[in-house]
């Protein structure tokens, strides 16, 4: 094994690998640190490295592979924690100033989870602050570069952990999706990003950005690693009460059944005006594998769809200045020292450590929650949620799963969106009607433009449907390896 | 919502004052700018008649029985345990004298 051939290396190849002696996961992890030492200078996907504990973990690895013992499903998988969910003792920022030097005390039941399974925790992934971007550029530590292309941004907020995966550095991490925060930058960086159903996974330890819509979810390399991911961290979690107990399929067993006759909708209102004409010729192309592979494609219609994002805006930002009031001084973090009072001090330190998109967020939060507005703003989305739900329920009485763009464009350059916030809101009009209807759904890629950028297709399924997701997901994939 | 487009500088430090932000007198305009174009675009939703749709707060309201539980189902059993380690909490603290956390003083003689 290589340095080089670390870019393309999956799940079960390094649990193959490991368990036949011909190779060990310190050395794989080895091998990972040395090429994120030289190839993340340019990319900036890690913000810290969490080497001591990843080393006793691969030593664990290792000497159970040395004694034949049966080994977990990810045992020696390098993989990389998106900084908003929150290790031991490992530096957790949420890509912000206001968290700088904290180091919590507990691990997410989600990093718990792999490492549980075998995982080697290789570090804590850049981001945009508070996992609020489209871009990654939002990150108090510096932009993240998109490695398939260094002067085009990776997509956010999981930039880091799409770059990760895309340039070799992981053989798969953890991102977070609100709005689209998984799939996007999986579309950008020509690589796997899956947004379970909402109370599928636990966000114990997953620091809030608003709480209806938050979710953990997996980048990789392969849909079969997306499922073996899937099967890890999937299942109740007595700290999360919206986690739920819906049993958890095997989703990796899932991926063996034919797709044959299964009804694919495809919405009419996610390919109209905006949509880049490659993207448009992609996925149409992509829908005729699906059609040779048996499936039978149907037009469906989800009405509402032109609201999701000025609904999205509300209830994120609602939630999200409700849950950052807890970034105060006191109980960790940065604090401003020379405030004389308790209210100063809140205030000079929100002032200093957070950035212009997070404090652009609480504002509006806070607007559409203040006194007069609550019911023309908050109540006003929380209805209009109510009917983007109800689209999708009454779409998919007529079909198993929805196949739609992820983005509007390829990835964009760096610096080309900052200074326009709905501009910037507008990347998010394919994704965000999914988050806020709670389904699951998946970026694969399926295809690149004449330029040589990657184009992924979303496959959204029922709630708690994976299965099926992944089934159409993994088809789609295989006529991409055939073409 | 219509009709009341317009975020003043007042506005923005109203909210501002709320939301415990201390804007400088250069992040005020901008904010003020840009929370009107967001605004503007959030008045869309007043297209929609939404008189008899319900509010929907999360994704487990509007499923069906049997998929997700209703409140209260879903809450652990309520049995003491040990919580997170005190002097690891108050170790991440900016100020402590490690029982508890130490802030400036609130109220004034």
């Amino acid at each position: 094994m290589t340095e080089e051939s670390l870019a393309s290396l999956t799940i079960d190849q390094v649990r193959n690998a490991v368990a036949a002696g011909q190779t060990t996961a310190t050395a794989l992890a080895e091998m990972h640190y040395d090429r994120i030492a030289t190839a993340d200078k340019e990319i900036n996907s890690y913000l810290a490295l969490s080497r001591e504990r990843a080393l006793a973990q691969a030593a664990r690895i290792d000497t159970m592979a040395q004694r034949g013992e049966e080994l977990p499903p990810l045992a020696g998988v390098p993989v990389g924690i998106k900084d908003v969910l929150v290790m031991r003792g490992a530096p957790a920022t949420a890509s912000s100033l206001i968290l700088k030097g904290y180091r919590p005390p507990y691990d997410a039941t989600s990093v718990e989870r792999l490492e549980a399974a075998g995982a080697v925790l290789l570090g804590k992934l850049n981001c945009d602050e508070f996992a609020m971007g489209s871009s990654n550029e939002n990150s108090a530590y510096g932009p993240v570069r998109n490695p398939r292309a260094p002067e085009r941004v990776p997509g956010g907020s999981s930039g880091g952990s799409a770059a990760a995966v895309a340039a070799g550095l992981a053989v798969a991490t953890l991102g977070t999706d609100t709005g689209g925060s998984i799939r996007q930058p999986a579309a950008f960086c020509g690589v796997v990003g899956m947004l379970p159903t909402y109370g599928r996974v636990s966000r114990y330890g997953l620091i809030a950005f608003a709480s209806s819509l938050d979710r953990v979810g997996p980048f990789t390399k392969s849909v079969r690693d997306a499922a073996i991911l899937l099967e890890v961290l999937a299942g109740r979690d007595a700290m999360d009460a919206t986690s739920s107990d819906v049993q958890p399929d095997g989703y990796v067993e899932a991926l063996k059944q034919p797709v044959e006759g299964l009804r694919i909708g495809v919405p009419e209102e996610y390919f109209g005006e905006g949509l880049d004409s490659e993207i448009r010729a992609t996925i149409e192309k992509v829908l005729e594998d699906l059609k040779a592979a048996g499936c039978e494609i149907k037009k469906v219609s989800l009405p509402h769809t032109k609201y999701a994002v000025p609904t999205y805006y509300v209830i994120a930002t609602a939630e999200a200045s409700s849950n950052l009031s807890r970034f105060d001084g006191v109980r960790f973090g940065l604090r401003d020292a020379e405030a004389r009072s308790l209210a100063e001090m809140y205030r000079k330190t929100r002032d200093a450590g957070f950035g212009a998109e997070v404090k652009r967020r609480i504002l509006l939060g806070t607007y559409a929650l203040s006194a007069g507005y609550y019911d023309a703003y908050y109540k006003k989305a929380q209805q209009v949620r109510t009917l983007l739900t109800r689209d999708f329920l009454t779409a998919f009485h007529g079909v198993d799963v929805l196949i739609a763009p992820v983005t509007p464009t390829p990835a964009f350059k760096l610096g080309e969106k900052t200074d326009d916030p709905v501009k910037m809101y507008l990347e998010d009009i394919y994704s965000v009607a999914a988050s806020l209807a709670g389904i699951c759904g998946i970026s694969v890629p399926c295809g690149e433009t004449r330029e040589g950028l990657p184009i992924g297709v979303q496959v959204l399924g029922r709630h708690f449907d994976e299965a099926t997701m992944l089934r159409v997901a993994g088809t789609v994939e295989a006529a991409q390896a055939r073409s | 919502m219509s009709g009341q487009s317009g975020v003043s500088i007042e506005d923005v430090r109203r909210v501002a004052e709320l939301a415990n932000l201390e804007l400088t007198p250069e992040e005020e305009p901008r904010m003020q700018r840009d929370l009107n174009a967001i605004l503007d675009y959030i008045a869309q939703l007043n297209e929609l008649d939404t008189s008899a749709v319900p509010p929907m707060a999360q994704v487990g309201e509007v499923l069906k029985e049997g998929i997700v539980h209703a409140h209260g189902e879903t809450l652990r059993a309520d049995v003491v345990r040990p919580s997170l380690d005190r002097a690891e909490v108050m170790a991440a603290a900016p100020e402590t004298d490690g029982r508890f956390f130490k802030v400036p003083k609130v109220i004034e003689r």
